[in-house]
């Protein structure tokens, strides 16, 4: 075309970026790659290809791991721990400051490779993926540094096995790693097999920082692989991916004593008010479900518009649409590049081509003939019952409906199985503030999406995992306390008699939504106290115990947002009438220990109780420092609905350390009595009704604690379960868990020190960390 | 699209298109606009990453950024002299043998912008080119002299033979609220232009918000302006990327509304042929391609051009150039 035509059309032309460099740095290699175990590459074994999505091109042939290579990773990462760890905060922090220097070094060959490798724009992986990821490697420098002022009693997990997905694969190995890092660990990590080009790249990175042998290591291949890390000898499990194998992940790593974190698909919605600036909101849904080919997790990809305004917000949105220019992902001018590989390509065709309901707009850009493109696409005016409202598309598509009231919208929103991301977007802060902390999602943007950095908390709820990455709590996943417990000790069963002592027979029933209740089973069972006497009977709680305590602590959500200062008072007020019947409880204990510290064990108590009270409007939330004009606020709230198994030891001061402490954080209870003393649990409903704790917040059952924590694991309305029983249930709660996928904190049968004060572990499992960005300025 | 010859453009192009008539001030739609500085500011800042222009295409768009500009002179010591090499400029502003290598045949800039004294020189030296001329009028750069003379200026600078008049708008009216003042401010200014256009002039930097520039660009249209301008050249704060992306925006709206095209000019502060390029990468986004021509669109600027000249003479030899290789206007 001649410059008078351009001048006549003023087309855009081309803006190709070179990829001369990243074809150098693979043809240095021969284009053949091994792994990258204990400081070194190995020899390429049984080949498989790695391909540009946009051409079909083979960029280069790399190593499916064997059981051999992952073992022979875990074990450089298993003997390079110690040295690591013991190198100090700030020896690592030089490391860490080093890789991230090397990253910005060689930032243009990163985004190029990586837009080669993975087909998403490099303008994408140029401006935002690349340098989020050197900002995580800097940002975790500091955290090295700072760790032993910061987390004094804190240490290494030990070898981390990582597994980081397609869609962002430098920027997800970047936050598997560099936390993993700066906290002393040692890490094995794949790559996906269709991306993992930028991965080996940091492995060369890792040898020029002169990285110590064996602190990361690089294994390559497909989920086979994955599963071999997870099966292998490593202390913890970093998933990103999606729900269906984070699920699997859970169940089998489940009673193994691995640490977990899950960052799992989602369906974000994207609410629009009436009053929102409608061209910004349009704007920011390009960057929700059009960056990265909508292939992001916490894509903005349902949204959820006010009726008032819905036909001219859909009107401005598919102008919009036809705006955006799809084609070759190494062009400076390009929107939207290609999806990452042909099954992607077509399992998103054949879900929006099932699509029975809404009206299908596709943007009117041109696809290039050949690669993986896929048009971007609006469904419009499909229900919630409409599968591509719930289901995870993980492609340029987006679906939409519409809302009345905010209380709809908000309903709509939370109508998902997933949790990972929210947007709303509204010109009145009272509005967009009182609708935020209502979205069941881990981060919350305002008036904004997809904003991201390291010293934010990222990571979700419900069914799109748990744990953060980012942020002082995405440390909390690649640490744990210096002190090593012991193992639990478990009560040995005693001789009994069958002959209640004389006076008038007392039969606790369950409590459960603030009044007692017969068991479900018509069954009760004896308690015996230490010397072997007949101190009562309790319930049997079962099945259908657990689901009417489930539905009444769930009918209690006002308790989550009455104030911590209102929550603290009924703290106090339990302590003033546990107080008033210390002799009781001590007699209590007493009769079922058969030793004489009742008194101390109730005064304990009372301490504790004291100390969840005062916790309960004190366990901030922090302002994240994040690179935006704006506050990025990284809240605790309540987890919701929690199952606790209470332990045999120190019966009530463990049931009330764990029951105020949930309480105190926003928490509703189903707690499961400890099976040796359950008689205090049910001498504790009286405390409950005389202290102004509204019905259903603590529910109580007795009865067998393998019965219920099975049922309780899988309950798909609770959120979260507690396990410190004596029984062996660790591995059940944790493989029932894998349904909703909810939190679960059990003891792997070790013991838990109940004479420390210090309720922290305890508020941290009791909140979740909503990170809500709010960008301002007028 | 319109497509414009590509010799001999410069004038405002004969075009189909009806004037902007105006309408009704609507309260409601001027209440209910909105604008988001931080979301705005987003998009401002990363649409120069998205959108690249090189090589032939670069030069090309240069070229289009030069038909569009209204080459300025409004200084206290404008003499008819300086006027003239001004015109002398806007008739050839790229040196011929750029053109010639670039296979472009002659162009012209958008308009020649003077004070109402300069208008007579203008006019003169400017006879037969098609450029017309533009004046700043009512009271330019406050717009704080008395109404009447503010609308018999306009009439004289129209009798002088200004085609085009840039007026001010009384910022007063915005900052206090009073949208029906403004509306009907503007409409007198209109109707004294008669066949001239006018330019409506906000001076967004006075406006105290990008929701205020929101709205008094609706109300500038409602009132029947064929342009809406930024800024006089005279704030501290002229033409941004997010002020533009808000004005564009209430053009596109009313375009929606209407059926009628308004033309938008930054002023003040664009001067480099890089800015020149993200300005008619971001009409093109918001607006699309009717609007990427001088009709349509116009930079107030005055040392742009000799940073475009300095672009297209690389762009031509390979070789980074100097300002004294380029006549002066």
């Amino acid at each position: 075309m001649s410059i008078a035509e351009i001048f006549a059309t003023m087309s855009y032309g081309t803006a190709p970026e070179s990829t001369a460099e990243a074809r150098d740095w693979i043809a240095a290699r021969d284009g053949r790659f091994g792994h990258f175990i204990d400081g070194g590459f190995t020899a390429p074994g049984d080949a498989f290809e790695t391909v540009n999505p946009a051409t079909g091109e083979v960029l280069a042939t790399l190593t499916q791991a064997t059981a051999g290579d992952v073992d022979a990773a875990v074990a450089a990462a298993r003997a390079a721990q110690p040295a690591w760890e013991g190198l100090g905060g700030a020896g690592r922090a030089r490391y860490l400051y080093a890789l991230a220097r090397l990253l910005q070094k060689h930032a243009r060959l990163f985004a190029v490779l990586e837009t080669m490798d993975n087909g998403k724009p490099i303008r994408e992986s140029r401006d935002i993926d690349v340098p989020l990821a050197q900002r995580h490697f800097y940002y975790h420098a500091g955290m090295a540094q700072l760790m032993e002022t910061e987390l004094p009693g804190r240490r290494a997990v030990g070898v981390c096995g990582q597994i980081v997905p397609w869609n962002f694969p430098l920027l997800m190995l970047a936050w598997k790693i560099a936390p993993a890092l700066a906290m002393g660990n040692t890490v094995v990590l794949k790559p996906a097999e269709w991306t993992s080009l930028t991965a080996l790249l940091f492995a060369d990175i890792c040898q020029q920082a002169s990285l110590p042998k064996g602190v990361v290591n690089i294994v390559t291949g497909d989920g086979a692989v994955g599963e071999m890390i997870v099966g292998a000898k490593v202390d913890k499990i970093a998933f990103t991916g999606s729900t269906e194998v984070g699920r699997r992940i859970r169940e089998t790593t489940a009673g193994t004593g691995k640490r977990l974190t899950l960052e799992l698909g989602g369906k974000s919605p994207y609410i629009v008010f009436e009053d929102a600036d409608l061209d910004s909101a349009v704007e920011g849904l390009v960057d929700a479900i059009w960056f990265n080919q909508g292939q992001v997790c916490c894509a903005g990809s349902r949204l959820i518009v006010q009726e008032s305004v819905a036909d001219d917000f859909h009107a401005r949105l598919k102008a919009r649409m036809d705006k955006l220019r799809i084609g070759d992902p190494l062009d400076k001018s390009i929107d939207v590049g290609a999806m990452v590989a042909p099954e992607q390509l077509t399992r998103v065709a054949a879900m929006v081509d099932g699509c029975a309901g809404g009206l299908i707009h596709r943007a009117a850009s041109p696809l290039p003939g050949t690669g993986c493109f896929y048009p971007p696409t609006l469904i419009e005016g499909l229900e919630p019952a409409d599968p591509l409202m719930q289901e995870e598309i993980f492609g340029p598509v987006l679906v939409s409906t519409t809302f009345r009231t905010k209380a709809e919208a908000v309903q709509l929103a939370n109508n998902t199985r997933y949790g990972l991301a929210a947007t709303v977007w509204s010109e009145n802060v009272n509005l967009a503030l009182d609708i935020a902390p209502r979205l069941a999602a881990g981060v919350v943007w305002v008036n904004a999406t997809n904003l991201f950095d390291a010293a934010a908390g990222f990571g979700g709820v419900r069914e799109s995992g748990f744990g953060r990455e980012g942020g002082w709590e995405g440390l909390s996943a690649y640490t744990r306390p210096a002190v090593e417990p012991a193992p639990l000790k478990v009560p040995a069963a005693g001789k009994t008699v069958a002959e209640l002592s004389p006076g008038i027979d007392r039969t606790p029933k369950l409590y459960i939504g603030g009044k007692q209740a017969r068991p479900d089973s018509g069954y009760v069972r004896a308690v015996h106290g230490a010397g072997g006497a007949l101190l009562g009977h309790v319930g049997m709680g079962s099945r259908k115990d657990v689901r009417n305590a489930v539905e009444a602590a769930h009918a209690a959500s006002g308790w989550a947002s009455m104030s911590g200062h209102q929550r603290a008072q009924v703290l106090y007020y339990m302590a003033e009438n546990l107080g008033a019947r210390a002799g009781d409880f001590a007699g209590l204990l007493d009769a079922a220990s058969g030793r004489g510290d009742g008194v101390s064990e109730v005064e304990a108590t009372l301490d504790r109780l004291f100390t969840a009270a005062a916790w309960a409007d004190k366990f901030d939330g922090r302002i994240a420092g994040v690179p935006l004009k704006g506050v990025a606020l990284a809240t605790r709230v309540p987890v919701g609905v929690l199952g606790i198994l209470c332990p045999e030891e120190a019966p009530l001061l463990w049931m009330v350390t764990a029951l105020a402490s949930a309480m105190a954080m926003g928490n509703r209870v189903v707690l499961a009595a400890c099976e040796g003393a359950p008689l205090v649990a049910t001498e504790f409903y009286q405390v409950l009704d005389t202290s102004d704790v509204p019905g259903g917040v603590a529910n109580i059952l007795t009865g067998a604690q393998a019965d219920l924590a099975p049922v309780m694991a899988a309950h798909l309305d609770v959120d979260a379960v507690w396990s410190f029983s004596a029984a062996d249930l660790s591995g059940v709660v944790e493989r029932a868990s894998a349904g909703n996928l909810k939190r679960t904190w059990v003891n792997h049968g070790l013991a838990t020190d109940w004479t420390d004060r210090d309720l922290r572990p305890f508020l941290e499992e009791a909140t979740e960390v909503r990170t809500v960005w709010i960008p301002y300025g007028e | 699209m319109k497509m414009e010859s590509a010799t001999g453009a410069g004038a405002v192009p004969a075009h189909s298109e009806p004037r902007n008539p105006g309408m009704a001030l609507d309260m409601g739609w001027v209440r209910s606009a909105q604008a988001n500085t931080p979301a705005i500011e987003r998009r401002a800042a990363t649409l120069p990453g998205r959108r690249s222009v090189k090589k032939d295409h670069q030069a090309a768009w240069l070229l289009k950024a030069v038909t569009c500009i209204d080459l300025t002179t409004l200084s206290g010591d404008d003499t008819p002299g300086r006027v003239r090499r001004l015109c002398a400029k806007a008739r050839a502003p790229v040196r011929i043998d750029l053109l010639d290598a670039m296979g472009m045949g002659p162009i012209t800039v958008g308009a020649v912008c003077v004070y109402h004294d300069m208008i007579a020189p203008a006019v003169q030296a400017l006879d037969g080119s098609g450029i017309p001329v533009a004046a700043v009028s009512t009271g330019f750069p406050a717009g704080l002299s008395p109404f009447h003379l503010r609308v018999a200026e306009i009439g004289e600078s129209v009798a002088a033979g200004a085609a085009e008049i840039d007026i001010v708008i009384s910022r007063r009216h915005v900052l206090t609220g009073d949208w029906q003042a403004l509306y009907d401010e503007v409409r007198t200014f209109r109707a004294a232009c008669g066949e001239a256009h006018l330019k409506a002039i906000l001076a967004t930097g006075e406006l105290g918000s990008l929701r205020n520039v929101a709205k008094a660009s609706l109300v500038a249209m409602m009132a029947g302006a064929d342009f809406i301008k930024t800024s006089t050249g005279k704030e501290s704060v002229n033409a941004t990327l997010p002020v533009t992306l808000v004005m564009l925006r209430a053009i596109r709206a009313y375009h929606a509304a209407t059926g009628f095209r308004v033309g938008y000019k930054p002023a003040g502060g664009i001067s480099k042929a890089k800015d020149a390029l993200v300005y008619l990468s971001m009409i093109k986004e918001e607006l699309g391609d009717d609007w990427l021509s001088p009709h349509l669109f116009r930079f107030g600027a005055s040392s742009l051009l000799g940073d475009i000249e300095r672009q297209l003479e690389h762009h031509v030899t390979g070789a980074y150039s100097a300002a004294w290789r380029h006549p002066m206007g």
